[in-house]
């Protein structure tokens, strides 16, 4: 090959690639800006052909309606969503019944008067406050974030030299790495700890080692044994952490099982159309000096 | 076009549409005849690469609109109305997206390209400038598709860029505020400023497109540089019609960029973007890093080196300004870099400063981090301002190949291979 350029720039890409393949031995940590390192968890929902595991979605989603609920939102989500394809998937009678549950504004009837009636599936999720002033003012100040796409709005950084990010990066890409968010929610939600000595914990506040800044307005959400789990299953907080917070990625990418049954369609698709293209170019400049 | 036509119309509708409306003429004399080198290396397939896109992101982006609402309470909304309740709404939206950052992959790479052959150089000025105009209309185009989003990134990325015109204030006062509210149409971003963000988004595309007919057009009228930076003596034997050769290799080159692409959007597709824009935006929390999408983080870091706010915005237009000159900065008589020894270095050099820049953008400006965006700046204007023009007359090129023709066919001009015969037989009959 002649051409400096282009093998250049493949050689750079592939020592690269290789180099950051080395560090995965290396088992490198993560750390949310200011906060403590995050380590990267293994869910089902990550890599090339990840999906939901339906037993996980719908635990988590208990823990959401018993535990998250009294204080945050979901108001991209609907609660037919419960029961579409890709999610938790739960009969339709239950979401039925997890709609009635709530009770939803609506109005005005014909006589000009706002009502409350009982949820229906095509309801969107009912927030427990009816705007930020109203939680605000019943959580001392801190309105607590809506949950719908908690899990694509949070991210972990690398502590790591400036030399090494690139590496990182790569390594990131060719493992696929997506699932900052719920790592975050997780190692958020099993980080509350004592403050170290000679830390002091502004008044209102929590001491969470995965928080940036690590003084965190929520006190510790969630206790052994709080919500019902099926057999099998312990009702511990990693679990109850890590159920939820696969419930998250869900609510905020309800389309992933799609997306990543298409992805694999596709490049297969892309890559044996790639090589027959490949071929007929070579076979038709074969007799072309160039 | 510039090359003599060998367009035979076959049957009545095309000789009788021929002496009305050419266009099945022009169409075989750019797309399917037109004579290209045969040494092009695949940095040559980024302009069809480019096209696709182009034409990926119109055709994502006017669907995108047909569920987008431009009113700051439910823009953020709209969109995950979309991804989540729009069959393969998630498809457009993630394509479009992740397409704005391989459209961006893809123009760099073109950039440098023309950086390294020197195909900037006489007779391509025009066909450069209009380039550099394509990139300005993608960087706007861009930014102001990101804006639209109106998550907290979106909307801090537009209250950062637009305020940058307030700096006017420090040589008229007023005048710059008067400019940003002007821009905002209000006194704050806000309804009126997405929507004319929203308006100008979808105009812009179309500009782009008709620049890029002006590109191809000036583009054709020398015909393709290549790697020795020699143009075509003798197209019979040194070059090759688009179709089928250039066609074939294109698309090729096309599925392979395709690939990344697709792995990009279907199981990275929020790499590239930032978490916080997951967020709506919120005008009273600023978030804690702002920073802007990937593609624009070396000027960032420009705008940053300086250490006054002006200088900052001036600094930043010039780094694209400055493109404009480049086929009169650079004096060498020699296109490609390839046979010049002195400048081929630094032409890595700009490479890497350009991309250290583009990490330094993404750190805060502060420490060694804003000293080493102030030592690569510097290098990115003295390359273009300082080195271009003395290196070009102080280098001595190395040889190279006469002609195309020499560097194909090695070893006494051996010819083979297409159009080699005809143009063997042609000599002969001389």
């Amino acid at each position: 090959m002649k051409e400096i350029f282009s093998t250049r720039a493949i050689r750079f890409a592939l020592g690269g690639i290789v180099l950051a393949g080395s560090l995965a031995a290396a088992n490198p940590g993560w750390a949310a800006e200011g906060g403590a390192t995050i380590p990267r968890q293994d869910w089902t929902f990550g890599g090339v052909t990840g999906y939901f595991d339906r037993e996980q979605l719908r635990r988590g989603y208990q823990v959401y309606k018993n535990v998250c609920s009294a204080c945050h939102g979901m108001r991209q989500l609907y609660y037919r969503n419960l029961s579409e394809p890709g999610g938790p998937e739960y009969s339709e009678g239950s979401v039925k019944q997890f709609a009635a549950e709530a009770q939803v504004t609506d109005g005005p009837n014909d006589d000009g008067e706002m009502f409350t009636r009982p949820g229906r599936p095509s309801d969107r999720f009912v927030s427990p406050y009816p705007n930020d002033k109203a939680a605000a003012a019943a959580q001392g100040g801190a309105v607590p974030p809506d949950l719908s796409l908690i899990a694509k709005a949070r991210t972990v950084t690398r502590a790591a030299p400036w030399y090494m990010e690139p590496f990182y990066w790569l390594y990131d890409i060719a493992t696929v790495y997506q699932e900052q968010g719920p790592d975050y929610v997780h190692a958020l939600l099993t980080s509350y700890t004592e403050p170290p000595e000679g830390v002091k914990v502004l008044a209102g506040t929590n001491y969470n080692t995965a928080f940036p800044g690590h003084q965190i307005a929520m006190p510790p959400p969630l206790v052994e044994g709080a919500v019902e789990y099926p057999e099998g299953v312990p009702a511990t907080v990693d679990n109850y952490a890590r159920d939820v917070s696969a419930f998250l990625m869900w609510a905020a990418e309800p389309k992933l099982e799609e997306r990543k049954r298409m992805g694999l369609k596709v490049l297969v698709y892309l890559a044996i159309l790639t090589l027959l293209l490949y071929l007929s170019k070579r076979a038709l400049w074969r007799n072309v000096e160039h | 076009m510039a090359h003599q036509s060998n367009y035979q119309p076959k049957t009545a509708f095309t000789r009788w549409m021929d002496s009305r409306l050419p266009v099945i003429r022009m169409a075989y004399d750019t797309i399917l005849d037109f004579p290209t080198p045969r040494n092009l290396n695949y940095m040559w397939t980024f302009g069809g690469i480019l096209t696709f896109f182009l034409g990926l992101q119109i055709i994502t982006g006017v669907i995108l609109a047909m569920h987008y609402t431009a009113d700051t309470s439910v823009a953020f909304d709209s969109i995950e109305y979309l991804m989540r309740n729009v069959n393969y709404g998630w498809l457009m939206r993630y394509t479009h997206a992740v397409g704005a950052s391989m459209f961006f992959v893809a123009v760099y790479l073109h950039i440098f390209r023309g950086l390294y052959y020197g195909s900037y150089k006489a007779p391509r000025e025009i066909l450069w400038i209009i380039g550099v105009l394509i990139f300005l209309a993608m960087i706007a185009t861009s930014f102001m598709g990101y804006s639209l989003v109106w998550g907290q990134m979106s909307f801090w990325a537009v209250t950062v860029i637009t305020n940058l015109f307030s700096s006017l204030d420090s040589i008229v006062n007023g005048l710059g505020t008067a400019i940003v509210q002007w821009i905002w149409g209000d006194f704050s971003v806000s309804d009126a400023t997405l929507n004319r963000l929203f308006s100008l988004h979808y105009l812009l595309p179309f500009v782009i497109a008709g620049l890029v007919g002006l590109h191809i057009w000036a583009l054709h009228v020398p015909g393709n540089n290549n790697p020795i930076g020699v143009d075509l003596r003798d197209p019979k034997r040194e070059a090759v019609p688009f179709h089928p050769y250039y066609t074939a290799k294109d698309l090729f080159a096309l599925t392979a960029f395709l690939l990344l692409f697709a792995y990009f959007v279907f199981y990275l597709p929020d790499y590239l973007g930032h978490a916080d824009n997951y967020i709506k935006a919120n005008p009273l929390q600023t978030p804690p890093h702002i920073v802007p999408e990937w593609y624009f983080l070396p000027f960032y870091a420009i705008l940053r080196a300086i250490p006054s706010k002006l200088g900052g915005v001036i600094a930043m237009f010039s780094s694209i300004g400055v493109l404009f000159f480049i086929p009169w900065l650079d004096t060498s008589s020699e296109r490609s870099a390839r046979y010049r020894p002195i400048y081929k270095w630094f032409f890595w050099l700009l490479a890497i400063a350009c991309v250290a820049l583009g990490y330094l953008g993404s750190k805060p400006p502060e420490g060694g981090y804003l000293v080493a965006a102030r030592i690569f700046t510097a290098y990115y204007f003295i390359h273009f301002l300082i080195i271009m023009p003395i290196v070009g007359v102080i280098e001595t090129p190395k040889p190279r190949p006469r002609t195309i023709a020499d560097a194909i066919f090695k070893g006494g001009g051996q010819a083979s291979g297409y159009a080699a015969q005809p143009a063997a037989a042609a000599a002969e009959k001389r």
